[in-house]
């Protein structure tokens, strides 16, 4: 395994291999009138692996929001490194922040489509975002689609698709780019169990081709049964963190 | 920027003056509305010093010279006076043309007989016209300081309303419209912002995907632009047909009125309105959108 030295002022090694690497991160939020401040991280270190598929579980309130609010630099953390593809976060310029984010994907709960375009759109928006030529575009886009399995969708609008559906487009316009990451927040929320299952089951797919695959998610049968690493987050921390693992944390 | 992203920014533009069709007729009624009644202000306003200056230059200051004061000095003068700032032109009347005038114009051709020497021979004179009324009291100092000067002739009374009328005019039409432009500029503020609002989410998944700032804002600006050119447009359009049919309707119900006066042209009141409206309508349009696109781009 080859060291990549990145200066001597950082103290955590990081290796060519590492997708995301969390330092003792704290992050708490600003004390205002209404509320007397808040740890909502406190002291969080964990290593991801490229080529991984990671759950990370925990109840309400434990800091798995934003946890992936700091992966995507929505948020920077009040103390700690968070790198992710090599790159620390928090000494990132604003203006290097588009081009950070495309070389991660992101699926949320409410799936997040334009609700003006159609499908084929929504997908092609991503790739227009990174400039990608036209030529190209109209054959990563029918591609992408036809793996989601919604070939013959191009041209529907977000609201005449299932929830199922919609998510898989958001999946689509997560992936056409390549992203060497795909974050999903609470991917199955939305979902009834056999949408719930084929999402899933794309995500897996996905992964085995090496995209590197981190789902926060309350989904406890799904968890428990696709034996994968489970983080488990409580209070601001880590719980537990198993390799291949179920649901650990119990109320 | 790629020739692709801009084609598509500007498609994006398009589509959003389709997308929230309310708000978009909003903002282009109220640039209208702003813009229509600063065309109408600026048309009247034009008119007005159009008709000022030509009463001023109509107004002369007469000079009448001390016995003995021969043509070669006069006409000296009329030089002097022709380089001075304040004077339009210098009329030189002599004491044979200023006999023959009154001639004509009392209708006496046949009582001619009876004036054997032209009894207006000390009458030579200057009729000095000036284009600044106010400047008329300046004018007469430098004369009277002339030791060829006899008489001035000047109307003070009609020099100094005019004055008073122009400077009056020109600080209302600063202040009213000073007034008309932050009033749009808040209506549009407003408007824009909340467009904006509503795609707020929009923005939100651009962000996410990784569009630039640049990249998020330009079709917002775009379509600010657009709806400003079009707010700008249709008040235009709208003068353009107004004036006309005023400028006919004053002409048909009061003739002597007209040809006193002395209207502008369309053209030259347009050759004006035309660069101000667009221009005032694409910077609303360009500084609305993009200072609140600013506003909303803190992903």
């Amino acid at each position: 395994m080859a060291k990549n030295k990145k200066s001597r002022a950082e103290a955590i090694e990081l290796y060519d291999d590492d997708a995301i690497v969390l330092d003792n991160v704290t992050k708490s939020y600003k004390v205002t009138k209404a509320n007397k401040g808040s740890n909502v991280l406190k002291g969080i270190s964990l290593r991801i692996k490229k080529g991984e598929f990671v759950f990370i579980v925990g109840d309400s309130g434990s800091g798995k929001s934003t946890l992936i609010k700091l992966l995507l630099r929505e948020l920077t953390s009040t103390t700690g490194s968070v790198y992710v593809l090599g790159q620390n976060l928090n000494k990132m310029r604003h203006r290097k922040v588009p081009a950070f984010r495309r070389r991660l994907g992101v699926v949320f709960q409410d799936f997040r489509l334009l609700k003006s375009m159609n499908v084929y759109d929504n997908v092609a928006f991503a790739q227009y975002i990174t400039q990608v030529p036209e030529k190209e575009v109209r054959r990563n886009v029918p591609e992408m689609l036809g793996k989601v399995g919604l070939a013959g969708k191009y041209k529907a609008k977000p609201r005449q698709l299932s929830g199922g559906e919609q998510q898989r487009v958001a999946l689509a316009r997560a992936l056409v780019n390549k992203p060497e990451i795909l974050l999903c927040d609470e991917p199955t929320g939305n979902l009834d169990p056999k949408n719930s299952w084929e999402i899933m089951k794309l995500l897996e797919e996905f992964n085995n081709e090496g995209t590197t695959v981190v789902v926060v998610t309350h989904n406890q049968e799904i968890v428990d049964s696709m034996q994968k690493r489970v983080i488990t987050m409580h209070k601001g921390n880590v719980w537990s963190d198993e390799e291949t693992g179920g649901y650990v944390y119990e109320n | 920027m790629r020739i692709n992203t801009l084609k598509y920014t500007l498609k994006e533009g398009f589509k959003g003056l389709f997308r929230n069709k309310w708000y978009t007729l909003a903002s282009i009624a109220t640039i209208s509305a702003c813009l229509f009644l600063l065309g109408i202000f600026i048309a009247i306003l034009m008119n007005f010093q159009h008709i000022v200056e030509n009463v001023q230059k109509g107004v002369a200051v007469t000079t009448f010279f001390v016995e003995g004061t021969t043509e070669e000095e006069i006409l000296t003068m009329q030089k002097q006076l022709e380089g001075r700032e304040e004077v339009d032109r210098v009329v030189y009347i002599s004491a044979e043309q200023a006999w023959a005038d009154f001639v004509e114009d009392m209708n006496m051709g046949e009582y001619m007989d009876g004036f054997p020497e032209n009894p207006l021979a000390k009458s030579a004179n200057l009729e000095i016209y000036i284009n600044d009324a106010s400047k008329q009291a300046d004018l007469v100092s430098y004369l009277e300081s002339s030791s060829i000067v006899r008489r001035i002739n000047k109307s003070e009374l009609a020099a100094n309303t005019l004055s008073g009328i122009d400077s009056l005019v020109g600080v209302a039409s600063i202040g009213i419209i000073g007034i008309l432009f932050l009033v749009s500029v808040f209506l549009i503020s407003n408007t824009v912002t909340i467009g904006i609002s509503i795609r707020k989410e929009e923005i939100n998944i651009m962000k996410y995907i990784g569009a630039t700032d640049f990249f998020v804002r330009f079709p917002f600006i775009i379509e600010g632009i657009l709806i400003g050119l079009i707010g700008a447009a249709l008040p235009l359009a709208l003068i353009y047909v107004l004036y006309n049919q005023v400028i006919l309707g004053i002409a048909g119900q009061f003739p002597s009125l007209t040809s006193l006066l002395g209207f502008l042209d369309v053209t030259a009141v347009f050759e004006y309105l035309v660069p101000v409206s667009l221009g005032i309508g694409v910077g609303i349009g360009f500084f609305g959108s993009f200072f609140t696109c600013k506003k909303h781009l803190k992903v």
